[in-house]
């Protein structure tokens, strides 16, 4: 069986730079990302429509104007949020819509545990700021809608770049090369499976 | 220098350490459900794996099945076709499914613990981030994603790094009307509800030790609520008496070689953990939370915080969240109408919850302006409760006992609080909308959930006991 099986590569990521799309809201949950009602599909795919459902559309399906996914001033392949991001459900769900509505990269202060592990292995790279660099960030964005933001992943820095104000930021090494080279997780304990059925024997 | 009760568990699961890698850590037991495993079946079948380890994986359907009429189909198609996929996907991969109708169906981390496959000194994962329930029986028990869920079904490992470990005790004893329920809502009031994060907690103290195990396993539930991946208790002579004779606990010498093996599972006495936190049993009075996330929570006589006193980049967080909620600064809640209670969920769902509500609601009957729901976490719950008669009483208090499910904690299934509604909910989370678009809820214990269904309002749940302790 090992031997038929195909490799699986996750999505490849090494450097952006775009505008961003900023959310300075903290606490935002996994529900608000998607509620639970839309987890029914058993596919990966099209849950994009769905992000933010609540926040982004009235209970009539219209758009709400004043969420920032409506407005027309914004766009770009970053999203930027308060602290704790992802809180609540390990549903996957959550990196999946962000993802498929677009985003490559989430920025916050702080990141849940679950969310970050999910997004990781969704090629969607989560970034860690200071709170300080997160203020001027809201801040490049709340002054020019266009402000455009790099993200190097390669060596790991984020910059605003009408500012230059940059920040390295941290990630796994085993994670890193994942992104950079589209590596899966499950190819890598598949590669070491003879260890995983000598533990077996090993323990009762 | 000494372990702690984590590390022990943890080392002892460790498939292969590597510099600059996660660690392969061994899962010996994965619980699945309908909503996480679809896409990590087809995820299987894309790469040709089959399911490494069948017999160490253990499905049921609870996160959308009714929880009235459960003998028909399924109405909701969405729900129907995501139930049937998982009965379908379990006969091809060879897993034993719980499904509806089977005598051992339920809530996930309800049915673990009962038919004796949660214990001490193993290792859980779900694709259910209350997986960490599980770790009242001193285990090492966390949710995941469902790429994770491909991955232990793949190779019954996952690719883990090895979490910070805190130590939050609790001392003293509670007072009347005081719960595990409100321990932990206490404590995630305290550290936030990002306060555990990259942490896994151990729970311990005098507090602690005196609760039940349905007690612990609340606790444990609600680590995840302040961010931690998990949390767990050392296991003690009312952990072995829980799940000796269980269903598919060990029997016989197996049973003497576990026994002897848990009780090596405690912290050292020098362990060192990177976090302590220490609270006094006392301080804690029945809690209930206000805002949209289940670190906003006071005592039940306490007044609603006032935004001034947040941070001014905090500020617009919590207007935002107390608008959603239909509340203002400094409001009490104690007298606040309500329109539903919600009596359920993996956090408060086991017999000994469905006795404490029915002992208090005996005799007494639910207030016109409320609509309650017992949902019981299994089948077997279930039975249970109505072979004590307790059914007979929620039914003479104007709530009959439904069928099993996670229900109005998610409103996945029917069970939906409407738009702006109240809901005083003994489940876990108090998210916008996690009951139902729009839907408002508090957070509470099945105590004080019970005390505002028959009142109608919110109400201090002290104040009836000491009533009721004048009339006996």
């Amino acid at each position: 069986m090992h031997e038929q099986r195909k490799a699986m590569a996750t999505k490849i990521f090494k450097h952006l730079q775009t505008s961003v799309v900023p959310l300075p809201i903290e606490n935002i949950d996994t529900d608000q990302i998607i509620p639970a009602r839309f987890l029914k599909a058993t596919t990966r795919e099209g849950f994009g429509n769905n992000l933010f459902r609540d926040w982004r559309f009235d209970e009539n399906d219209n758009p709400k104007e004043d969420f920032v996914l409506n407005h027309p001033t914004y766009s770009g392949k970053i999203l930027v949020a308060g602290k704790n991001f992802g809180c609540g459900s390990s549903r996957e769900h959550a990196a999946w819509a962000i993802s498929d509505y677009g985003f490559d990269v989430v920025v916050s202060s702080f990141f849940a545990d679950i969310f970050k592990g999910n997004a990781l292995n969704n090629g969607l790279l989560p970034i860690q700021v200071s709170d300080e660099f997160l203020k001027n960030l809201f801040e490049a964005v709340f002054s020019d809608a266009h402000a455009e933001v790099e993200v190097d992943l390669e060596n790991q820095f984020i910059k605003i770049v009408s500012t230059g104000e940059q920040e390295s930021f941290e990630i796994n090494p085993y994670k890193k090369a994942c992104l950079i080279n589209g590596y899966d997780d499950i190819d890598y304990i598949l590669s070491k499976k003879a260890l995983v059925e000598e533990f077996e024997k090993q323990t009762p | 220098m000494g372990q702690t009760l984590f590390d022990k568990i943890w080392d002892a699961h460790v498939v292969s350490s590597n510099e600059g890698f996660p660690d392969i850590l061994y899962i010996d037991t994965h619980f699945i459900h309908e909503v996480t495993s679809p896409q990590a079946f087809d995820g299987l079948r894309d790469r040709g794996l089959p399911v490494f380890r069948p017999k160490q994986t253990v499905a049921t359907a609870d996160h959308n099945v009714p929880t009235w009429d459960q003998h028909l189909p399924i109405k909701e198609e969405l729900s129907r076709y995501q139930v049937d996929m998982l009965t379908k996907n379990c006969a091809e991969f060879g897993i034993e499914l719980y499904g509806l109708g089977h005598p051992y169906q339920g809530i996930v981390h309800v049915i673990g613990p009962e038919l004796g496959i949660t214990r001490p000194g193993c290792t859980y994962v779900c694709g259910d981030s209350h997986t960490s329930t599980h770790g009242a029986f001193g285990a090492i028990a966390f949710g995941i994603g469902t790429s994770q869920v491909e991955q232990v079904m793949a190779t019954q490992c996952l690719l883990q790094q090895r979490p910070k470990r805190m130590k939050i005790e609790v001392n003293g004893q509670l007072q009347k009307g005081v719960g595990a329920k409100d321990i932990i809502l206490y404590i995630i009031s305290k550290i936030s509800a990002a306060g555990g994060t990259g942490y896994f907690v151990e729970y311990a103290g005098d507090t602690i030790r005196s609760l039940s195990m349905e007690g612990r396993m609340t606790i444990c539930n609600m680590s995840i609520e302040m961010g931690a991946r998990g949390g767990l208790i050392a296991p003690d002579q009312t952990t072995i008496d829980y799940v000796k004779g269980r269903e598919f606990a060990p029997k016989g010498e197996e049973w003497d070689k576990a026994v002897a093996y848990w009780q090596t599972l405690y912290s050292d006495a020098d362990a060192q953990f990177d976090s302590e936190l220490y609270f006094d049993a006392a301080d804690i009075e029945p809690m209930i939370t206000y805002g949209t996330n289940p670190g906003m929570g006071i005592g039940i006589t306490q007044h609603v915080p006032e935004t001034a006193s947040f941070e001014a980049k905090e500020q617009g967080s919590y207007a935002k969240a107390l608008n959603y909620m239909g509340l203002h600064d400094d409001e009490s809640l104690i007298g606040k109408p309500i329109d539903y209670v919600f009596i359920g969920s993996c956090t408060n769902s086991r017999i000994e919850d469905l006795r404490e509500v029915a002992a208090f609601v005996k005799g007494k009957h639910k207030a016109d302006n409320v609509t309650v729901w017992v949902v019981p976490g299994s089948k077997q719950v279930q039975i249970q409760a109505i072979e004590e008669g307790l059914d007979k009483i929620f039914e003479a208090a104007g709530f009959p006992l439904r069928e099993p499910g996670c229900s109005a904690c998610l409103g996945m299934n029917e069970d939906k609080i409407p738009a702006g509604k109240y809901c005083v909910s003994t489940s876990n989370r108090n998210f916008e909308g996690r009951q139902g678009p729009n839907s408002r809820t508090l957070l509470a214990s099945p105590l004080t959930a019970a005390a505002a269904a028959i009142t109608g309002k919110v109400t201090d749940i002290r104040s009836f006991l000491q009533q009721e302790e004048l009339v006996s």
